[in-house]
């Protein structure tokens, strides 16, 4: 590629993003709607999940947890295709009909952000436990008091959490793509936008979805890192 | 909304001992504490003082002995004994929200009516110099005033015992004053105080009652005046002057 086709790329790619193409604008809408519900039911799970584990003593409590945090790690592409095989006509849950719909790559996305609200959450909770725990018992608070308390007080670390499952739902493409096949319209998320554009050579798009697609990650980073300073410097 | 009985004590400890990995950190206690009076236990570092208080409160399990409320009638109910007992740790653990909300969050565990919470908690917090504080978040706060908040805590449990383990060692003397005359306000209203301290003039300020141990024993549970004076174990003499003991 020329150097000049580059910097036309860029500059048309700057025209779509500052001039709200429509046709981006949709995939743009999907791709945060898929990735928001599934983070929202990864941290409706995880949570509790998370304080559960780092309270609750029961067998094989320490294989449960080494397994979620390695979970934490799990290829997008092999969940894609697990799930795939769980949708599929012949899967075992075929007969809903998900495969390539927004449902099956948000079913996708949280099993691969649970995982990490889960781990996160358990260590989150684990900490606070230590130093709440004594307190709590001597007000004789029960175990489900226990827990909403010490979710409620690590609100701000888990919020980082939740952002760090969003962060990877947002960028991940292989499980969007297997699950929800690109189809234009219907499933075409960034990630699978900006992987088929570039295979097309259509890079002012893609480059345009790749700025939008930073751009959000930062600045949700950002707002989420300000608001827990803040909020900490004032609840300390 | 006490229950029926006056009191959970006497609480009596009947060769309580407790040991970790084959230590034996407490061992052969015996001790009857009696409703109302304000009891000191002292000792050096490392006597084993915290770790009386947390059995007493029912926060550890003593590896040995038994541990009896209520004296010889009818064993009271687990719930019962947990309800009317409080105590006030060395640095207060206050929750991530205001002074306010966590007293009513004692007010929720001990299931007073939600329609009453505000009330009494600025009740408490009045009483212990917290009113203008009510808003401000727990954590924010002196470590003066964090002690007062874990004391207005413990007022609206209206426990029968109170346990506090170095409730001033981190404070000013000021602020130590206050957690003083919070005690009296308790001991006042007919709880029995039961208290750690390294600060042997706050001991001779508030104890009725001395219990002095050592290297995990009990070795002499004696009057305040009395041990003040003339203490009845040489281990308690070499303590108060100034000696090491171990």
């Amino acid at each position: 590629m020329k150097m000049l086709d580059l910097s036309a790329a860029c500059s048309t790619a700057i025209a779509l993003v500052i001039g709200l193409d429509p046709q981006m604008l949709d995939i743009v809408r999907l791709s945060l709607l898929v990735s928001g519900s599934a983070v929202l039911l990864a941290a409706l799970i995880g949570l509790p999940l998370g304080a559960m584990l780092a309270l609750a003593e029961f067998p094989g409590r320490g294989v449960l947890v080494v397994t979620i945090n390695a979970c934490m790690g799990l290829p997008p592409v092999v969940v894609g295709l697990a799930v795939y095989l769980l949708l599929s006509r012949a899967g075992p849950m075929g007969r809903f009909g998900l495969l390539f719909t927004p449902s099956a790559m948000v079913v996708a996305q949280t099993v691969l952000v649970l995982p990490i609200v889960a781990a996160l959450s358990r260590q989150v909770v684990a900490d606070l436990w230590e130093e709440y725990g004594e307190q709590l018992r001597s007000l004789g608070a029960p175990r489900p008091v226990v827990m909403a308390t010490l979710l409620w007080d690590g609100r701000f670390s888990l919020l980082t959490a939740v952002l760090a499952g969003f962060g990877r739902a947002c960028a991940e493409v292989g499980a969007v793509m297997i699950v929800g096949g690109n189809i234009s319209g219907v499933t075409r998320t960034m990630t699978t936008a900006i992987a088929l554009e570039t295979s097309k050579g259509d890079l002012p798009l893609a480059l345009g979805l790749g700025i939008i697609l930073i751009g959000l990650v930062t600045v949700v980073n950002a707002a989420v890192f300000l608001v827990g300073q803040a909020a900490r410097r004032r609840m300390g | 909304m006490k229950p029926e009985i006056d009191s959970i004590l006497p609480l009596e400890l009947d060769g309580i001992g407790f040991g970790i990995e084959g230590r034996t950190l407490l061992g052969g206690i015996g001790l009857r504490l009696e409703s109302g009076s304000r009891t000191i236990v002292l000792g050096p570092n490392g006597a084993g003082k915290s770790l009386l208080l947390r059995i007493c409160h029912g926060l550890l399990r003593p590896t040995e002995g038994t541990l009896r409320w209520g004296g010889a009638g009818q064993p009271l109910a687990e719930q019962v004994i947990r309800r009317r007992q409080a105590m006030v740790f060395q640095r207060p653990v206050l929750l991530r929200r205001s002074a306010l909300a966590n007293i009513r969050y004692v007010l929720g565990l001990i299931g007073l009516a939600r329609a009453r919470h505000r009330a009494v908690a600025m009740e408490a917090l009045d009483r212990f110099g917290l009113a203008e504080l009510a808003d401000r978040p727990a954590r924010v706060l002196s470590g003066g005033e964090q002690q007062r908040l874990a004391l207005a805590r413990a007022w609206v449990v209206e426990p029968d015992v109170l346990f506090l383990d170095e409730p001033t060692s981190a404070l000013d003397p000021a602020a130590t004053l206050a957690v003083e005359m919070a005690i009296h306000e308790f001991h006042a209203a007919g709880a029995k105080i039961v208290m750690t301290t390294h600060d042997l003039g706050q001991a001779r300020r508030l104890a009725d009652e001395v219990v002095f141990l050592s290297r995990g024993r009990l070795v002499e549970v004696s009057p305040a005046a009395r041990f003040f004076k003339a203490p009845a174990s040489p281990q308690g003499r070499a303590f108060l002057a100034g000696e090491l003991v171990c």
